[in-house]
C-alpha cells in the first residue's frame, strides 16, 4: 500500500494547522515527521488517520480516495505519547481488543496476542492491568496492541517522549525492528533530531504546518532546501551568521572579515546568511579554517562533551566540543571551523551552499 | 488537650440531636410529654413495632424506597449521554446548555409542584412512583450531568480515539470501555440522586395521595394528638437507607462535590 496526501490543509477556527502537505510514503519504509511542538506533527497523523476531517486535500490509499472514510472502516493503528490503554481490562485483554472487535477465533487471537507480548516483552505481565504496569511497559503495551493489529499505517506520535532516558534508548532500538515485519507506512513523529537520524529512513521537516523537506533523513540532514528544513534538523539550533559577500571577503557583522575561499569563492557579492552546526566549530585551529574571535558566555558541561555559549557582537552561537572545557564565563575565546563546512544560504533562506558540494546548486521544492 | 477538649464538644454538638431522635424512639409517650429523661427510663419496642406491622407505614417506606430507586436509574440514564456529549463535542450553545442545567436547581421546588400536579392530573399519573421519580429528575439530571461531565472529562481523548481505531462500535466502546473508567463517577452521581429524591418531601407529598414515607411522618396526627415516638422511631428508619450508601461510597463523596475535578 501507498499512502499518498495530495495538498492537504487543515484550518481549524482561523488558525493553519496544516498548508498544502503533498507527501508520498511508501509500504514498508519507515518516516519520520520532524518538527517542534505545534509543528503539525499530531494534526497530520491524525488527518492520515482519519480522525479528523481535511479543510482542503485528498488522501489515496493504494490509488483509491479514502479521505472522509471513518477511521473504524482504515486499517490504522495509533500510538500516543500519553500511554493510552483501557484500564479496565487486562494486559491480555488489551491487547487482544482489536481482534476481538473484528471477532477473530479464540485460538488465533490467542496465538497472536502471545507473539506480540513475546514481541514487547510482556509475556509476564499478561494478567495484570495496565495502571499496575511502569511507564515503559505501559507503552509495550500500547505497541503491542498496534502490533497486533496488523494494520496498513502504523502511526506512533512521540512515543518515546514520556519515558525516561534509558527506556527510550531500548525501545527505539527495538521499535523499527518489532515493526519490520509487518511491511506497513510506519509514521514517527518527533521533536528530536537525533532520532530521526537513529531510525533512519525518510525524514519529514515540519514547520508551522508546511513540509519543508522530505527525503532519506541522511540527505536531508546533509542537504538541507532551506535554513528553515536546517534549523529544523539540527540540535542544537544551527548557529547562523547574517554576513556580506565582497570581493574576497565575508564581512561579519561585528565588522569583522573573514576569507572567503574555497566554495565560498564563488559567491557573487552581496548578503548572505552562514550555517554552522555546534559540532563543527572547534576551539584550536586547523590549517585552512576560519577564525571567529569572541566572548565565552556559559558552558553547560554534559559528561563528556561541552556545550560553549559564545557571543561575538551580535552572533549568539554554541560549540559542541570534545571533553570538559570550564571556561569563565567572559573570558575571551576563539572558535575556528572548517569553511568546507558551512552552510550557506541566500536572504530568503535557500540554500546556496552545503557541505561537500562544491558549485552552487539550484534549491528545489520538496514535493513527495 | 484543650484541643481534644473543642474535639469532643463538636462531637456532641454534632450527635446530640441524633441522639435524641434514636432516644425518642425507644420511649413511650407520656414518658416523652412529661419528664425529661437522658435514655428511656422505661424503654418499649412499640414504636418500631406499629411501624413494621402497620401496612401504612410499611408501603410508605417501599413507596418512597421504589421512586428513589426509579429516579437514580432514570437520571443516570439520561444524564451519562448528556455528560459524555458535554465533555467530549463542541456544538452551538453547549456552554449556555450545560449552565442552563444548572439552573433548574435555582429554582425552589415549590415553583415546580403546581405544573406538575395539574399536568400529572390530566394524564393520569397523579399519586404513582413515576409521577415523584419524574418530577425529582428536574434537580437530579442536571446534578448527574455535572457530576459526570468532570469524571468524563478526566478521561483522556485519546481512549475514545484508540477505542475508534481498534473498530469499536459507540456503544460497545461506551458499556465495555468507558464505563468502567468512570464507575467512580456513576456512583457518586448515584448517591447524590439517591440523597435529593429520598429527602425531597414537597413534591413527593404534593404529586401523591400521601404516600411517600416523608408525608406520612408529617400527617401523623391523632385525635389524642402527636405520636412523638412513632415519629421519632419512623426518622430512625429513614436514615438508615441514606447511611447505608454513604458507606458504600464514603471514599469518593468528596470527588463528587468537586465534580470530578479533584
Amino acid at each position: 500500500m501507498s499512502l499518498s496526501l495530495q495538498d492537504i490543509s487543515l484550518t481549524v477556527g482561523g488558525q493553519h494547522h496544516l498548508r498544502d502537505i503533498a507527501l508520498t510514503l511508501e509500504r514498508g519504509t519507515v518516516n519520520v515527521l520532524l518538527g517542534p511542538t505545534r509543528s503539525g506533527k499530531t494534526s497530520l497523523m491524525r488527518v492520515m488517520a482519519g480522525l479528523d476531517p481535511t479543510t482542503t486535500g485528498r488522501i489515496i490509499a493504494d490509488g483509491r480516495d479514502v479521505t472522509g472514510q471513518p477511521v473504524k472502516k482504515r486499517s490504522v493503528a495509533m500510538v500516543y505519547q500519553q500511554f493510552i490503554n483501557y484500564p479496565a481490562l487486562t494486559v491480555y485483554e488489551n491487547i487482544a481488543s482489536p481482534l476481538r472487535v473484528r471477532g477473530a477465533p479464540r485460538a488465533e487471537i490467542d496465538r497472536r496476542v502471545r507473539a506480540a507480548a513475546a514481541l514487547l516483552k510482556l509475556d509476564n505481565q499478561l494478567e495484570k492491568t495496565p495502571l499496575k504496569l511502569s511507564g515503559g511497559q505501559q507503552q509495550r503495551c500500547a505497541i503491542a496492541r498496534a502490533v497486533v493489529r496488523q494494520a496498513d499505517l502504523v502511526l506512533l506520535d512521540e512515543p518515546l517522549a514520556n519515558l525516561d532516558y534509558k527506556l527510550r534508548e531500548e525501545l527505539r532500538e527495538e521499535l523499527p525492528r518489532i515493526f519490520a515485519e509487518t511491511n506497513a507506512i510506519f509514521v514517527y513523529a518527533t521533536t528530536e533530531p537525533t532520532e530521526a537520524l537513529m531510525l533512519g529512513g525518510n525524514t519529514a521537516c515540519l514547520a508551522e504546518g508546511r513540509l519543508l523537506q522530505f527525503g532519506p533523513a541522511a540527505r536531508v540532514y546533509r542537504r538541507p532546501d532551506s535554513l528553515e528544513a536546517a534549523q529544523t534538523f539540527s540540535d542544537p539550533p544551527m548557529n547562523i551568521a547574517e554576513v556580506t559577500k565582497r570581493g574576497r571577503e565575508l564581512v561579519l557583522p561585528g565588522g569583522g572579515a573573514i576569507a572567503a575561499d574555497g566554495a565560498l569563492a564563488a559567491l557573487g557579492d552581496g548578503p548572505y546568511r552562514l550555517g554552522v552546526r555546534a559540532h563543527h566549530l572547534e576551539l584550536a585551529p586547523r590549517p585552512g579554517s576560519l577564525r571567529v574571535p569572541g566572548t565565552v558566555d556559559v558552558t553547560e558541561i554534559t559528561g563528556s562533551e561541552s556545550y560553549i555559549h559564545v557571543h561575538a557582537g551580535p552572533l549568539r552561537w554554541v560549540a559542541l566540543v570534545a571533553g570538559v572545557h570550564e571556561l569563565e564565563p567572559g573570558s575571551p575565546i576563539a572558535v575556528h571551523v572548517d569553511p568546507a563546512r558551512l552552510f550557506v544560504f541566500d536572504p530568503e533562506g535557500r540554500v546556496v551552499i552545503t557541505p561537500g558540494s562544491t558549485a552552487a546548486h539550484a534549491p528545489q521544492r520538496a514535493r513527495g | 488537650m484543650s484541643r481534644r477538649i473543642i474535639f469532643y464538644a463538636y462531637l456532641v454538638c454534632l450527635m446530640l440531636p441524633l441522639y435524641w431522635l434514636i432516644n425518642l424512639s425507644f420511649k413511650g409517650n407520656v414518658e416523652i410529654s412529661t419528664t425529661m429523661t437522658l435514655w428511656p427510663i422505661e424503654p418499649t419496642l412499640r414504636n418500631y413495632a406499629i411501624i413494621f406491622t402497620s401496612p401504612e407505614w410499611f408501603d410508605g417506606f417501599l413507596f418512597s424506597l421504589s421512586y428513589v430507586a426509579l429516579n437514580t436509574i432514570i437520571s443516570i440514564s439520561v444524564a451519562l449521554p448528556a455528560a459524555y456529549a458535554f465533555s467530549r463535542y463542541c456544538f452551538l450553545g453547549d456552554k449556555h446548555l450545560f449552565f442552563w442545567l444548572l439552573t433548574n436547581r435555582m429554582a425552589p421546588a415549590a415553583v415546580f409542584a403546581l405544573p406538575y400536579f395539574n399536568l400529572y392530573s390530566s394524564i393520569g399519573l397523579f399519586d404513582s412512583v413515576w409521577a415523584v421519580a419524574l418530577a425529582h429528575c428536574i434537580f437530579n439530571v442536571p446534578l448527574a450531568v455535572w457530576i459526570l461531565e468532570g469524571f468524563i472529562s478526566g478521561v483522556p481523548r485519546e481512549i475514545d480515539e484508540t477505542a475508534r481505531i481498534d473498530g469499536y462500535s459507540f456503544p460497545r466502546f461506551f458499556v465495555r470501555i468507558f464505563m468502567p473508567l468512570i464507575a467512580n463517577g456513576i456512583g457518586v452521581a448515584a448517591f447524590f440522586c439517591f440523597m435529593f429524591s429520598w429527602v425531597e418531601l414537597l413534591l413527593a407529598r404534593t404529586l401523591t395521595n400521601s404516600k411517600a414515607i416523608s408525608s406520612i411522618m408529617t400527617r401523623s396526627v391523632s385525635a389524642s394528638g402527636i405520636d412523638w415516638g412513632l415519629l421519632a422511631a419512623a426518622g430512625v428508619l429513614t436514615l438508615i437507607p441514606g447511611a447505608l450508601v454513604i458507606w458504600f461510597v464514603r471514599n469518593h463523596i468528596a470527588k463528587g462535590f468537586a465534580l470530578g475535578r479533584v
